[in-house]
């Protein structure tokens, strides 16, 4: 079972808020934009992951559980 | 080298009735009612499924996804499904779906009908461009023909989607089919796992689908008789450029590059490079591309791609920075403008391209280029901005020298000669 | 000290909870504000405003709660408790009151969907949080039109400083949408 990040980039309008409460993770770009360092999240990040995509305005921010099978 | 197989009667074959006479009726269900059905490969619906798999047909429209796997993983899903048919052939460049949807319309519509029984579904769609009412209205007529044989159970409605380069995009074109705006979407979902009016919909290349409608009447082993064994059968390309006969020929999948170009007449003057794949394709320098495959393994192995079969061939005494730049500008305003890193590094990489081609800036902008390509790469809902980053990332790598003199000495003399690559309008 | 159901204690009680109520809704709507319009400094991150904001609106249901409670236990009028919730249930200024009906019915309905944003999705959620900007001012004029303390100058003050704190705040999130910024 793997957790992984993904945005969604139509949904996403730059607001920032995720790389503020992920920011081992996520950067943002020069158009603030957020990049995702890693999509793989560790175990110890999974709560400030989630609670970053509670927090994402316009819910663009995905965590994602995989059954371990590539899609 | 060349083949003759969905080109065999492109001459002569537009009306349903002398289509039959070149290419035979269609066997199984599909065909008209009463025919000799002698070869009842397609009998069973699910069969055509296993019949192209055998045959390893893969999509003809720059994915390259086995055929035979998509279908099976919409027919394996409940309820109705959905058929369409891609025409809406987006690149400038790519002639060969136009050709098809012209002279062989009938290949196609046989490919969606099986496509259709195949895979269980009760709506059809055949897309072109709306601005092609001509094609469109003959289209019409043809699936008209049919109705009046009694050929297509599922009635095929033709459809003109929005003329611009992401609405051929196959989750655009299931958007506009579902009355939305054309322009793609997020997944999940997948149109094959929730399509048009929520359907399970299988989205094919009009030239897959022709290439469908030749394996129902001769099997995959006569599919696999041409090509490679990793890469059977048969595709078109558009060979344009600096060539003496530019067109769509059908070559068999493995000739090499400059094999095409051979057959489009040979150079009609010193080449440096073709470009392969077409605006979202790869540059390649010619002595590089020449004795490469046109497979999708052998072009990925050379640094490029094969997208939808497009070549273009390059001259030496153009300069492939100002080409790429205006390529770059189209990209940027064709885009759909849903995603900020698209809407907004497809402008800048285009600004970085021109300022290398025509201004020359001793350096700036060839490295805001490379810093770009990253920054636009897979951050968008489709593929898009991948297209241009890959244009731009082989043009920095098939043409170091180049780059080199436009950064530190301006633009070279190619920058004055008309513009070679072509886009819309 | 025993709750004195008639005298005027659960009176102050209820003019009371329901000035510090608007007080909370403002700030809440000037917070919700700051949120939309990306606002941050080097010590106000974003995630800032948007949590504040959040747990405020959770404390005027709160404080709604004492409001509406000590109005109806009262007996001083006969306020039933359906009329926290329907116009025009109670006849005790039935245009004033009704008003705050309205104001905390799309309270209800903004904290309701925000709980559940998720599940909604962001598009109907947001085209519901619009009614924000109908609620604060409904909840101002019930406030000032029920009547009670209209005569007290600090109330007015009060009040008057809710709504500039509003329009100026408003303000500036309309003059900087609409300058360009380098998401546009």
């Amino acid at each position: 079972m793997s957790t992984s990040l993904r945005i969604n980039p139509i949904a996403c309008t730059g607001h920032g808020m995720c790389a503020e409460l992920l920011p081992e993770v996520i950067e943002l770009d020069r158009w603030g934009y957020p990049v995702v360092v890693s999509p793989a999240i560790p175990r110890s990040l999974l709560e400030y992951a989630r609670r970053a995509a509670r927090a994402c305005p316009t819910l663009a921010l995905l965590v994602e559980e995989k059954a371990g099978k590539h899609r | 080298m060349t083949a003759t197989r969905l080109l065999a009667g492109v001459a002569d074959a537009a009306g349903l009735q002398d289509y039959e006479r070149w290419y035979g009726p269609l066997p199984g269900p599909g065909g008209p009612p009463g025919r000799a059905r002698s070869r009842s490969r397609s009998r069973r619906p699910e069969r055509l499924i296993e019949i192209i798999e055998a045959a390893g047909l893969t999509g003809r429209g720059g994915a390259g996804f086995p055929a035979g796997r998509k279908m099976r993983s919409v027919a394996a899903r409940p309820g109705r499904k959905a058929v369409v048919a891609n025409g809406a052939e987006g690149e400038p460049a790519s002639r060969k779906d136009r050709l098809l949807l012209t002279r062989l319309p009938h290949l196609v519509l046989d490919g969606i009908t099986l496509a259709a029984a195949a895979v269980g579904a009760d709506e059809a769609y055949l897309c072109a461009h709306g601005t092609e009412s001509g094609l469109l209205r003959r289209l019409g007529h043809a699936v008209a023909e049919r109705q009046a044989a009694g050929l297509d159970p599922v009635p095929i409605r033709v459809t003109g989607i929005p003329a611009r380069y992401v609405s051929s995009e196959q989750s655009s074109i299931v958007q506009y089919l579902n009355g939305g705006p054309g322009r793609p979407t997020f997944s999940p979902p997948r149109p094959h796992e929730r399509g048009v009016n929520g359907k399970p919909t299988l989205v094919h290349n009009v030239e897959t689908l022709a290439h469908m409608a030749m394996i129902a009447r001769h099997g995959h082993r006569w599919f696999r008789g041409a090509g490679l064994p990793s890469a059977p059968g048969s595709m078109l390309v558009t060979v344009s450029g600096a060539v003496t006969r530019p067109g769509v020929y059908e070559i068999e999948m493995g000739t090499t590059a400059g094999e095409v170009i051979m057959l489009a007449g040979g150079p009609a003057e010193r080449l440096q490079a073709l470009l392969i794949g077409g605006y979202f394709g790869a540059w390649l320098p010619v002595e590089a591309a020449w004795p490469v495959p046109m497979t999708h393994a052998g072009l990925r192995a050379a640094g490029g791609a094969l997208g939808a079969g497009i070549v273009i061939a390059f001259p030496a005494a153009a300069c492939p920075i100002a080409e790429t730049a205006r390529v770059a500008r189209y990209l940027a305003e064709e885009s759909a403008r849903q995603c900020g890193p698209c809407r907004l590094g497809l402008p800048a990489l285009a600004d970085a391209l021109a300022s290398l081609a025509f201004s020359g800036d001793r350096g700036g902008s060839a490295d805001d280029i490379a810093a770009l390509i990253p920054l636009v790469e897979r951050r968008g809902a489709c593929r898009h901005p991948d297209g241009a980053a890959q244009l731009a990332r082989s043009l920095l790598t098939a043409f170091p020298a180049d780059v080199h003199r436009h950064r530190w000495q301006g633009a070279c003399d190619g920058v004055r000669r008309p513009p070679l690559l072509p886009l819309p309008r | 000290m025993s709750l004195d159901l008639h005298g005027p204690g659960l009176w102050y009680a209820t003019r009371a909870t329901g000035l510090v109520a608007l007080l909370l809704l403002t700030v809440s709507v000037l917070l919700g504000i700051l949120t939309a319009g990306r606002f941050a400094t080097e010590n106000w991150p974003r995630f800032l405003s948007q949590g504040l904001h959040r747990n405020t609106s959770l404390l005027v249901l709160a404080f709604l709660i004492l409001h509406v409670g000590t109005t109806v236990v009262d007996t001083y009028t006969t306020i039933p408790l359906v009329a926290a919730f329907v116009p025009f249930a109670s006849d005790y200024k039935a245009a004033w009151l009704s008003l705050g009906a309205v104001a905390l019915d799309l309270l209800l309905a903004l904290v309701a969907t925000s709980l559940v944003r998720r599940r909604l999705g962001h598009g109907t959620w947001r085209r519901v949080h619009w009614l924000a900007y109908a609620c604060w001012p409904v909840a101002v004029a019930h406030g000032l039109g029920i009547g009670t303390d209209r005569g007290a100058a600090w109330v007015l003050a009060l009040s008057m400083a809710c709504v500039l704190a509003v329009l100026g705040t408003a303000g500036w999130r309309v003059i900087t949408a609409a300058r360009p910024g380098p998401t546009q």
